[in-house]
């Protein structure tokens, strides 16, 4: 039976309201208001989890975000389990389960706990100098090394959650709600600024809203009762909007940064349902102020990591705050005057002060003689050289310091008990205000760095600024939110204040031990197990730099990122190498300050709304038609139609032999379009396609190549004339966005003087293509007033028509090779008029086709296809299209690169056609082409680009790239497969009705 | 070997409580003149060292560094090992590295945690997998162990990947090379100096150069933060500010510097076995040995020299995960952090003379450089000692801009991690 | 992230921008009369420069005009921006 430490009624425990919970196993009770450290503690359960490297047994050492040790698995095996969450942030609500990790088989019973008996011969680094035989053995040692690192399980079910995103603009941010920023979002709000204030636990008011100490006055009330005033009026002011449970993750430049708003992780699972679990927070901020607080740091000594050893402002926050006694035979230990404010809490408390000992051999401190009034010994002059205790502290050993602080003197004295809270003094939290660029300084005083060049419309305050005493707040804030805001006056500027805190401290970064360093554990990253004599180990090796340091013996890598630990190790590295601290630096602090889930930063960007989903106008026929789909780009395009039984060869077979014996219908609307108008526009596309465009007449279609300025080919696509100043170009589905994007930066930045604009029309239009011996046929039916004939509507033409009363474009060109014909309507009349030509069509038995039948049909013909038959390495010469580069032109885009050393070569890769040996083996598109099988190392010549068996032609047809290959003709080459070669012979690419006839039949 | 490194010398130095670990390596003092400076100490400068002093036996050799070794992209990249590479030229360069890092931790005394893990490309597309299959014949050919896989067996290889045809971007297949993996990355650039060190190369932090001295066309010293230093050969190895040391020479490269980022969960028992890389939806994962999920993000399009890059790049890249791997939502990012990537166009690296004697440059990795570390330090070595390319990296020179003849690795990887 | 003043739209967020690299490398008149290594020059070889940098910028996702900007890379203060074709102000 566990013992109840819950001492008092805190206003903010609600004890009439019990909540339940299980950790590792066992049901426990505590209240609303607590976090599962708090109620762990009230159930004297201090052991909560094992250590990273040594499994060392370790229990709850703050009361915050900064918590190193008492880390736990959430709900295990469900879809909601949570690896590596503080115990010192959750909330408890009905049904939390938690558990300990990184032990086997208990918390209580770990078999790694083996590690710390090998600690002698796992020094930092000490995976760097061994596991290296026999070679092939790492494997084996990763195996084992890895299976014991990691901390928690991974979730192995997807998130039940759901996450969202918000973009906030305000005047004014605030981070943190402690006393001065308390102070900053009021004045900011007062003078009518839209101010938003975050805090990250749930109530605000920081450490001042629970000391209620005589000893801290403001205009004679205490502190706390003082800002909760404050903090009651905060609340009224309309301008000012609080988020609390809410924590900033990251402070960019240009004030943009990022918050997680909690919304139900403190809710019981049940109320969770169709709720929002986070919401990520985008922040643009005018003015940011930081009222991030300080962190207390720990002491280094001997075995300063036993469950029960607390950082003094947690035990004071847990009586205070929880209304929880840590232990009732509590030893405190400091060097500075903050264990005092914890004595005076726990005094007023009647929790059990067994000894402190204080590091100063003369302080003087009101505080302090407060506390001796209570007969509370007090050593002074002392540090604790070790502790014992492996599951819970039970026992202290302290000893005399010297002079110096450098060693101890005189004789041990055992102080037994089961609780210790230790000062290290503060640490300003920094991290936000360095992150976004903020310069610090080194205070030598008390050993702190301190924000010194802020980045524009940024301001520290508070402790977070360096002001660690309360007078030091009221005034160094009022007096900065002035200059900030440039204003007069504040609430703030008379205030009468009684702060009794001594700043004298005596810092000694590691703490003598009457034992020799080696044989010691003096934790300085307390999940990370990294000690001060690794810290010593790297310096001895000759890792100089803090972050060589911190590299080599991971300090400040856990998932608490250095938060009590790295500030010793700078101090141990400064007193081992003799630099001063101020030229040591800090390492860098990167986001995110606490760690920020997954879920949280993708929002609500999973699943179907991962990427965007371009349909066409005619989608929905298609899916109504059982069409199986290919991602293009953002596009889903219809890839092909498989009727009962038939699988895709079947499909594409049958759909490639209907196009060309009667009529195939395509939606072809995914086709980049753009409307090219102004006077100069037959000019401009002379400059960016290869051949020449002055000369085409209105009505006429053209077939494009468009190069990259280093003379590979970029896009291809037919360019319409509609009228003398009027162009319709045709981009590829990919390349679309990207084409516009180049056309506009040519002609906004080299040519400005062309009289030409350019209007991106892809998603206005549907097109509907017609094509097959049978197409003109369909068409006629459908549009019976336009004249088809072939000298009135040419190959290559195009003609404006009417539908009813719908008006269209049609087009008389083809990428098949077959009599085609593409009718471009308004977008929203794409469907019916497709339902149109398939009604006209079913005498001839029209058969949609999808994008694989089109690529078939297009290389039966030897037609390319950009970035399939090509890689961003051919120019046009290589694709035999010499034809289609004017020689006349000054200039075009990407003409000047044909003609360096290397794209002049004639023995480049060119395009050519592949015929297999035996006529029905298709070839693997992506294999690799040779000459010689039997050379080493063998030589590559090319590879297959497309491949297809051809119905029309009955043999297995196939487009490659091959060096030299348009010398190559009728030439035998080979297909080495992984269990066979393949004989193919160069072919010319056009397999089929070279002379055109089908396109002008 | 100084204070070689065992089991046994663990346990040895275990008695004087780690007492008598010798340096690593020293912190000398510039002496006037060295036969060969080498800018940048991170793992390519600190590799090109020891091989010069290894293989060609030049002893009198200087590492500058502005800050830390490895404190660049050495300390900062996702440590993705693979040799997959499509044309001829790169699947030489990279395999020679990857070779190499087959028995490094035996060859430096210095285990750098070479896992060979795997390495999976996924294909998401239609025109990916004709790219990977091609990328799969050619590296057959070229007697690189790579395989195509189907859907299948991608989700038999990783079971975690959500390989359902109903995602937004289904995986279609994929590409396994199993002498790819991971190293430890730090490991690498320490293991590097460790070894120069021993052979008398002088490794010198806090060292920034502010300038080149060249008469005419001859390469005469540069100055430092620490004086003045006489050389007559300059191996520059400095990344993404090789283009600040170009214009103190008066060169200019085909290099755009940009940000590159990347990520870590916190830490959690082994998860994932392998690397998984995917061009199309931008998604690279791996799983440190530590049990942090190691996660790739994207370079932003602006040039930066600030090692930052914007959070837009961060979300998206984990909007890739959660597609492809919707069990990790619920995980935490722990730190992020960016470095400095030298871009070429064509995607490729350049190890090359330039047009000034004496002054040599390897750069232009852009994301993929750490991959090569062994092996361009080996090729750069033999390219300063020689004032001749190796044949292995004759492709890679500066002429290819003037020339056309480039080798473009984009179709291989958008993104070349 | 920044927030970048379009000269056409005002200040926008960076998402909204493509970023197109340094500025003033003006397309050769006339490209055939150059060499080799000239035309290199003009296609590949770049400043690249650390400090105050001139670069080219579109409003992709709004006006798509292009423009000019001022910035320091080293710090990605950004100094200035102007219209296509305006003399750079003095900063």
């Amino acid at each position: 039976m566990s013992k109840n430490l819950r001492i008092n009624s805190s206003k903010y425990i609600d004890q009439t309201n019990r909540i339940s919970f299980i950790f590792n196993g066992k049901k426990y009770y505590g209240y609303k208001g607590d976090t599962l450290a708090s109620s762990l503690l009230a159930n004297d359960l201090h052991l909560v989890g094992r250590s990273f490297k040594y499994h060392r047994p370790r229990g709850i050492m703050t009361a915050g975000s900064e918590e190193p040790n008492a880390i736990v698995q959430l709900h295990k095996n469900t879809s909601r389990t949570e690896p590596n969450v503080r115990a010192t942030e959750i909330e408890i609500y009905d049904g939390l389960e938690a558990s300990s990790q990184n032990c086997w088989p208990s918390v209580n019973f770990d078999i790694g706990g083996i590690n710390n008996l090998l600690s002698p011969i796992l020094p930092a680094g000490f995976y760097y100098k061994t596991f290296m035989w026999p070679a092939s053995f790492w494997k084996n040692y990763e195996y084992f090394i890895r299976k014991s690192a990691g901390l928690g399980k991974s979730p192995t079910k997807a998130d039940p959650d759901i996450y969202e995103h918000k973009y906030i603009h305000c005047d004014v941010l605030v981070i943190g709600s402690g006393i001065s920023g308390i102070m900053a979002a009021k004045t900011a709000a007062k003078n009518k600024l839209k101010t938003l204030l975050i805090e990250e636990k749930p109530n605000l008011g920081g450490s001042t809203i629970y000391q209620n100490s005589e000893y801290f006055k403001i205009n004679n009330q205490t502190s706390s009762s003082w800002l909760e005033k404050e903090i009651n009026e905060v609340k009224k002011i309309e301008n000012l909007e609080i988020k609390t449970r809410t924590s900033v993750a990251a402070s960019y430049g240009y004030n943009f940064l990022l918050a997680r708003e909690n919304l139900t992780d403190h809710l019981p699972i049940e109320h969770r349902k169709n709720k929002a679990r986070h919401r990520l927070l985008k922040i643009r901020a005018k003015k940011v102020i930081f009222a991030t607080g300080s962190i207390e740091r720990p002491l280094i000594f001997d075995n300063n990591d036993r469950p029960g050893i607390l950082l003094s402002s947690a035990i004071k926050r847990y009586a205070d705050f929880f209304g929880v006694a840590c232990g009732e035979k509590n030893i405190l230990f400091t060097n500075n005057d903050t264990v005092y404010e914890t004595a005076i809490s726990l005094i007023q408390k009647g929790i059990n002060i067994e000894a402190i000992i204080d590091n100063r051999e003369e302080p003087d401190s009101k505080l302090l003689y407060e506390v001796e009034k209570n007969n509370i010994k007090i050593f002074k002059g002392y540090t604790i050289i070790d502790t014992s205790g492996y599951k819970r502290i039970n026992k202290i050993s302290i000893m005399q310091l010297s002079k110096d602080g450098q060693n101890v003197v005189g004789s041990k004295i055992s102080l037994s008990c089961d609780c210790l809270g230790i000062s290290g003094g503060w640490t300003p939290a920094v991290h936000l205000f360095t992150q976004s660029g903020g310069k610090l300084k080194f205070r030598e005083e008390d050993e702190v760095f301190i924000p010194n060049i802020a980045p524009s419309n940024q301001l520290s305050v508070g402790a977070c600024n360096g002001d660690l005493s309360l007078d030091e707040i009221l005034i160094n804030t009022q007096n900065s939110l002035k200059k900030f805001f440039n204003i007069k006056n504040t609430d703030y500027d008379n205030l009468e204040k009684l702060s009794s805190t001594n700043k004298s401290k005596r810092n000694i970064w590691l703490l003598p031990s009457d034992k020799v360093l080696g044989k010691t554990k003096s934790f300085v990253d307390y999940q990370n197990d990294a000690t001060a004599k690794d810290i010593k180990l790297a310096l001895r090796e000759g890792f100089r730099s803090i972050e060589h340091v911190k590299r080599y013996t991971t300090t400040g890598m856990g998932t608490d990122q250095g938060k009590l630990g790295n500030m010793h190790a700078l101090g141990i590295i400064s007193e081992t190498t003799g630099t001063k601290m101020g030229e040591l630096g800090t390492t860098t602090f990167r986001p995110p300050y606490t760690p920020l889930t997954f879920g949280t930063i993708v929002g609500r960007n999973v699943g179907e709304y991962f990427d965007i989903f371009r349909k066409t106008p005619i989608h929905d026929w298609h899916v109504e038609h059982k069409a199986e789909f290919e991602n293009v780009g953002q596009w889903k395009r219809a890839w092909y139609y498989p009727k009962k039984n038939e699988n895709m060869y079947q499909a594409i077979q049958r759909e490639s032999k209907a196009a060309r014996d009667s009529a195939g219908i395509l939606d072809a609307s995914t086709l980049g379009k753009i409307d090219i108008q102004g006077t100069d526009a037959s000019e401009f596309l002379n400059r960016v396609y290869t051949n020449a465009w002055s000369k085409l007449a209105v009505g006429k279609c053209r077939y494009g190549l468009m190069l990259n300025e280093d003379g590979m080919v970029y896009d291809d696509g037919v360019t319409t004339r509609l009228e003398e100043n009027r162009y319709i170009m045709t981009t590829t589905t990919g390349g679309a966005a990207n084409v516009i994007g180049k056309l506009e930066d040519y002609l906004q930045t080299e040519w400005p003087e062309l009289d030409v604009y350019l209007t991106s029309v892809t998603d206005h239009f549907a097109t509907v293509s017609v094509c097959g011996p049978n197409s003109k046929k369909i068409v006629s039916e459908v549009i019976p007033n336009l004249d088809l004939s072939d000298e009135s509507f040419p190959h290559m033409s195009f003609k404006n028509a009417k539908i009813g009363k719908i008006n269209c474009r049609v087009m008389r060109i083809s990428f098949t090779g077959e009599l085609s014909y593409e009718i471009n309507v308004q977008a929203n009349y794409g469907k019916s008029v497709w339902e149109k030509c398939m009604e006209a069509g079913k005498d001839f038995n029209i058969t949609p086709y999808g994008t694989e039948t089109m690529h078939l049909l297009r290389a039966e013909k030897g037609f390319i296809i950009v970035g399939q038959d090509t890689d961003a390495t051919m120019t046009p010469i290589d694709l035999q299209m010499d034809w289609i580069v004017s020689k006349k032109k000054y200039d075009f885009i990407g003409k000047r690169s044909l003609y360096r050393s290397d794209t002049i070569r004639d023995d480049r890769k060119q395009l050519v056609g592949l015929l297999t040996e035996n006529p029905n083996e298709v070839l693997e598109e992506g294999a690799q082409i040779v000459a010689d099988i039997n050379k080493s190392p063998i030589e590559m010549l090319g590879h297959v680009t497309s491949s297809y068996y051809s119905p029309n032609l009955k043999k297995s047809i196939a487009l490659g790239v091959v060096r030299g290959g348009k010398n190559m003709m009728g030439q035998k080459l080979i297909i080495p497969m992984e269990k066979k070669n393949i004989n193919v012979t160069v072919a010319d690419p056009v397999f089929l009705d070279k002379e055109n006839k089908r396109l002008n039949a | 070997m100084k204070n070689k490194y065992s089991i046994f010398s663990l346990i040895k130095n275990a008695f004087s409580y780690h007492e008598n670990w010798e340096k690593a390596w020293k912190d000398p003092v510039p002496k006037k003149e060295y036969e060969i400076v080498i800018i940048g100490g991170g793992g390519h400068g600190l590799a090109t060292a020891y091989y010069l002093a290894k293989k060609h036996n030049i002893k009198n050799i200087a590492v500058v560094e502005k800050g830390w070794i490895g404190g660049g992209n050495t300390g900062r990249n996702t440590t993705i090992i693979r040799s997959n590479y499509l044309w001829d030229a790169s699947a030489g360069l990279y395999d020679h590295s990857l070779k190499i890092w087959e028995s490094l931790s035996q060859e430096l005394n210095y285990n750098v945690m070479f896992s060979q893990r795997g390495v999976m490309n996924l294909a998401h597309n239609l025109q990916d997998v004709r790219d990977l299959k091609r990328r799969t014949h050619a590296n057959r050919l070229n007697g690189i162990d790579a395989v195509y896989l189907s859907t299948e067996e991608v989700k038999k290889f990783c079971p975690i990947i959500n390989t359902s045809p109903d995602i937004r971007y289904p995986v279609l297949g994929g590409t396994l090379q199993k002498r790819a993996g991971t190293a430890r990355h730090d490991a690498v650039a320490w293991g590097y100096a460790r070894g120069a060190d021993e052979m008398g190369v002088d490794i010198i932090q806090n060292c920034e150069v502010k300038g080149i001295k060249r008469n005419g066309n001859i390469i005469e010293g540069l100055e430092t933060t620490k004086g003045f230093i006489k050389t007559k050969k300059i191996g520059v190895a400095a990344a993404g500010h090789s283009s600040v040391i170009a214009n103190m020479a008066g060169l200019k490269l085909p290099l755009e510097s940009k940000p590159l980022q990347a990520l870590v969960s916190e830490p959690i028992k082994p998860i994932i076995d392998t690397v998984i890389m995917s061009n199309a939806v931008h998604a690279y994962v791996s799983q440190s040995d530590k049990g942090e999920l190691v996660i790739g993000a994207g370079t932003d399009d602006y040039i930066s020299y600030t090692q930052k890059g914007s959070h837009d790049i961060i979300e998206g890249t984990l909007n890739a995960i959660l597609e492809l791997y919707p069990i990790f939502s619920r995980m935490r990012m722990l730190r992020q952090w960016g470095g400095i990537v030298d871009i070429c166009p064509d995607a490729s690296p350049i190890i090359s003379k330039t047009s000034i004697n004496g002054l040599y440059f390897n750069c232009g990795w852009g994301t993929g450089g750490f991959k090569a570390t062994p092996g361009s330090g080996d090729l750069f070595a033999h390219t300063i000692a020689n004032d001749e390319p190796h044949k292995l990296n004759a492709a890679f020179n500066l002429n290819r801009f003037v020339s056309g003849d480039l080798v473009d690795e984009h179709g291989a990887a958008a993104v070349a991690h | 992230m920044f927030v970048i003043n379009c000269p056409y739209c005002g200040e926008r967020e960076q998402s909204e921008f493509k970023a197109g690299g340094e500025a003033h490398i003006v397309r050769p008149k006339q490209p055939t009369e150059l060499s080799d290594d000239e035309w290199a020059e003009y296609l590949f070889m770049r400043k690249n420069i650390k400090g105050i940098q001139f670069e080219r910028w579109n409003h992709i996702h709004g006006c798509r005009k292009w423009f000019n900007m001022i910035r320091d890379t080293s710090n990605d203060e950004i100094k200035a921006v102007y219209k296509m074709g305006d003399e750079p102000p003095k900063i």
